[in-house]
């Protein structure tokens, strides 16, 4: 048997890597996705101080701080018995759907959209934002720049800090909004709003409108039938700060629709010996390994998590691109992998637009910005992060002290697929021990849609994950070596 | 070309991200920082390999910045050769700095961090309490991981570290200064934090008038006057023990600094400068002017700072000369 090993440079600092094991014909046995990071978060933040929880556990993604900070938050507040103000709740949503904008700008431009818009076949050098530069232009460079620039902006005005934010306190946030700050955010969101826009536009003309990247969306090899899950409003619309918990099967229909404290009857996590990471599935349908279908409770989170498990967005320009992505693909669920970059300019549509909403609430300046806690118990709280829903769990003594935690974090909850998808897209493109440059670059696209975040997703946010493949005969010795 | 551009190299070990986002967060400044310099080797952003690297000439590389903590081989390596083949070493952000938050798991050992994450956390189905192994042998093959080690170290704990980006992550005004100093070849002496040499509270607008305080405040027990001190409302701020260069943000937005600048300059370590900043703070209000207190009133005062390993030291354990808890084999 052969092995081969795509490990990303990140391997040397502990980020993940593939390993792909071929048969005696060449043909894929087996791949697998190891996480060789572990921090140990769950464990050293027992004996913290509870109140500082927001801010301890936005160190486990400088990407993504926002939602620990509010997953964490809300689990405060369930913990202190305390309901925050209708305006402390309104600026954290605000400041949810900032992180968003800048997030899923973040992940498109820097990260996707170099496959798209310099080209799959493009050479390696030029697949990144650099590249974007260069085809696109200075200009649109800045306006991409500018508006990341945005979100960070406007979760700065509301947190403190944009990279590590410091507002949250258990029934509501430390400072209230004052009518310049309001203004000014109001600006930027309705700037964001045109911007994604012009995003959608720039996916319909240069993704949707070429067949071949049409095609490469809709194929085998990125499509993968799961269970979806996602936080939902009132009407099933997605939610990112609050909800309930929707799951769809994989045929669309709803399985299960539940309050977040109930998240311990539902999902369960699953170990194994050869990963840092745990393997997140459905209680009710139960761990059958690395497989798809409705056999097994594994299931995906994150922009195509959210919207499959939905029925539309609350606002009215991404709730008309949804209806357009559906139909596009026949119907729901969207099984393809590749349309989790679709989903992404759909949510950061409506993360723009309900920024502008919330921003001219009359209610958003009140100074009304906090409760009362009541005394220290459990709590659990839920948020949608941009790559999924992240569940915090603590159980806190009589001096709120943190005596026990658990967290399931966004990206671990698509793991599994991810290991999955990997897996299926070598099976479909390697052949015959063959393994060139164009076929790893299919491969990472697998898993780059997931805008995966382990360790962390920054580390790959400017750009492409470098590669090298080592290829090994049946005595395991290297007999080919590639690398970008 | 007139003048080669300097060529820096970016790169990261144990982090979250953050430290990289901080520079995304120079904004348009990065197209200058393009212009200034070549970058050698981001694996984020540019396609350089890992053994372009080993083959590079020892100093090669005019400035590195490397963010994250060192607590597996693999880092400690990288480290290694990027000082090798580096003239300028930067230790970029608070967890090469002094270990930061992450740096708190040297509370505890890795036996223990294991039988948490994998054994105890609520959501785990592990009936055969299975936990994660360097050499793990499937039917296809092996699949190796790297060492999880009991200690998180700071840098400079691992190669010798020219200078220090405090912050977590580094304020973009410190990162632009220093990209600045580098263009006019105007850097500080080696060893130099590149940051203001002041404490927070030199940047703090708070009204302070160093009062005695007798009761300490939970952050979420107390809504505080916007204009006053922290301290002086009896919340515990790390301010006096802290580096400045964020201009006291975390202080406008109504929140105490909680120390990710790490120690104020001149201090030995900012747990014991926050405690003896406390030692002259905690009291009661005494019209004499006495200052004896009995052992239960000194006990009572002390009492109130919960968690003070967590407290103190919440980004600067790993440097701290308590550096870990002692593992009881």
């Amino acid at each position: 048997m052969k092995e081969i090993l795509i490990d990303p440079i990140t391997r040397l600092e502990g980020h993940g890597n593939i390993s792909i094991f071929l048969n005696d014909n060449g043909e894929v046995e087996n791949a697998y996705l190891k996480i060789p990071e572990l921090r140990g978060f769950e464990k050293f933040c027992i004996g913290r101080r509870a109140e500082f929880m927001p801010q301890l556990t936005t160190r486990i993604c400088g990407v993504c701080p926002v939602a620990h900070h509010f997953a964490s938050a809300k689990t405060l507040d369930a913990a202190f018995k305390v309901e925050p103000t209708p305006t402390a709740k309104k600026l954290r949503e605000l400041m949810n759907a900032a992180y968003f904008i800048y997030d899923h700008t973040l992940h498109f431009y820097y990260l996707s959209a170099p496959d798209f818009i310099v080209g799959i076949d493009a050479p390696p050098e030029k697949r990144n934002i650099i590249g974007i530069i260069e085809k696109a232009g200075l200009d649109v460079a800045k306006n991409i720049i500018k508006h990341r620039a945005y979100g960070q902006k406007i979760t700065e005005l509301i947190g403190g800090k944009a990279t590590h934010p410091v507002c949250a306190l258990p029934g509501g946030v430390s400072k209230a909004l004052s009518e310049e700050n309001r203004q000014e955010i109001e600006k930027m969101a309705t700037s964001c709003v045109d911007f994604a826009k012009f995003s959608l536009k720039l996916f319909h003309d240069v993704v949707l409108g070429n067949a071949k990247y049409l095609d490469l969306i809709k194929s085998n090899a990125y499509s993968m039938p799961t269970y979806y899950m996602g936080l939902v409003d009132e009407n099933n619309k997605v939610n990112f700060y609050d909800g309930k918990i929707r799951v769809v099967d994989p045929y669309g229909k709803e399985f299960l629709k539940f309050s977040p404290q109930d998240y311990l009857k539902h999902v369960g996590e699953h170990v194994e010996e050869w990963t840092y990471s745990k393997f997140p599935y459905l209680k009710a349908v139960g761990w059958k390994g690395l497989v798809a279908g409705a056999e097994n409770g594994i299931y995906r989170v994150g922009p195509l998590g959210r919207l499959n498990a939905s029925e539309g967005m609350a606002t009215p320009i991404a709730q008309a691109e949804y209806e357009e992505m559906y139909k596009t693909f026949g119907g729901k669920p969207i099984h393809s992998t590749l349309a989790f970059h679709w989903a992404r300019l759909i949510e950061l549509t409506y993360a723009a637009e309900r920024a502008v909403e919330l921003v001219k609430d009359p209610e958003i300046t009140s100074t009304n910005i906090r409760n009362k806690p009541g005394e220290p118990g459990e709590g659990i709280g839920v948020v949608e992060a941009a790559r999924g829903t992240l569940f915090h769990h603590y159980k806190l003594d009589k001096d709120a002290l943190v005596k026990d935690v658990n967290m399931v974090v966004a990206t671990t909850n698509n793991y599994p697929s991810i290991c999955m998808s990997v897996r299926d897209a070598a099976k479909g493109l390697i052949h015959n021990g063959k393994v060139d440059q164009g076929i790893l670059n299919m491969v990472e696209m697998a898993f780059r849609a997931y805008d995966p975040c382990f360790g962390c997703a920054t580390h790959t946010a400017i750009g492409q994950m470098p590669l090298t493949v080592e290829v090994y005969n049946s005595q395991k010795q290297l007999i080919q070596k590639l690398s970008r | 070309m007139s003048k080669s551009k300097l060529k820096i190299a970016f790169y990261w070990a144990a982090s979250c991200g953050g430290c990289e986002i901080a520079v995304l967060d120079l904004n348009e400044k990065i197209l200058d920082v393009l212009n200034l310099a070549d970058i050698v080797f981001w694996p984020v952003a540019l396609d350089v390999k890992y053994k372009d690297v080993e083959a590079l000439p020892d100093k090669h590389i005019d400035i590195t910045f490397f963010n994250g903590s060192v607590r597996n081989s693999e880092q400690e390596h990288m480290a290694k050769l990027l000082r090798k083949k580096s003239k300028t070493l930067v230790a970029f952000g608070s967890c090469a700095h002094e270990g930061c938050i992450p740096g708190l798991a040297n509370l505890n050992s890795k036996q223990e961090i294991f039988e948490q994450v994998y054994l105890k956390d609520v959501s785990n189905i592990n009936p055969e309490s299975v936990t994660p192994k360097t050499e793990t042998v499937v039917k296809e093959g092996t699949l190796k991981l790297p060492e999880f080690y009991d200690t998180v170290k700071t840098l400079d704990q691992t190669v010798e570290v020219d200078y220090y980006l405090p912050g977590c992550p580094p304020p973009v005004e410190l990162i632009a200064a220093a990209v600045d100093a580098i263009a006019k070849n105007s850097l500080p002496p080696k060893g130099s934090v590149l940051a203001p040499p002041k404490a927070v509270c030199d940047e703090c607008k708070r009204k302070r008038d160093n009062k005695k305080i007798s009761k300490l405040y939970r952050v979420y027990e107390k809504d505080p006057d916007p204009e006053i001190c922290l301290l002086d409302q009896g919340i515990l701020c790390m301010g006096p023990a802290t580096r400045s260069g964020c201009g006291a943000r975390c202080l406008k937005v109504n929140m105490p600094c909680t120390g990710c600048g790490g120690k104020a300059p001149n201090v030995p370590e900012q747990g014991a400068a926050m405690l003896s900043a406390l030692a002259s703070i905690l009291g009661y209000k005494n019209e004499s002017g006495e200052t004896k207190y009995t052992e239960k009133e000194v006990e009572d005062l002390i009492n109130q700072i919960k968690d003070p390993a967590g407290t103190f030291y919440m980004y600067s354990l790993p440097a701290s000369i308590l550096k870990r808890k002692v593992i009881k084999k």
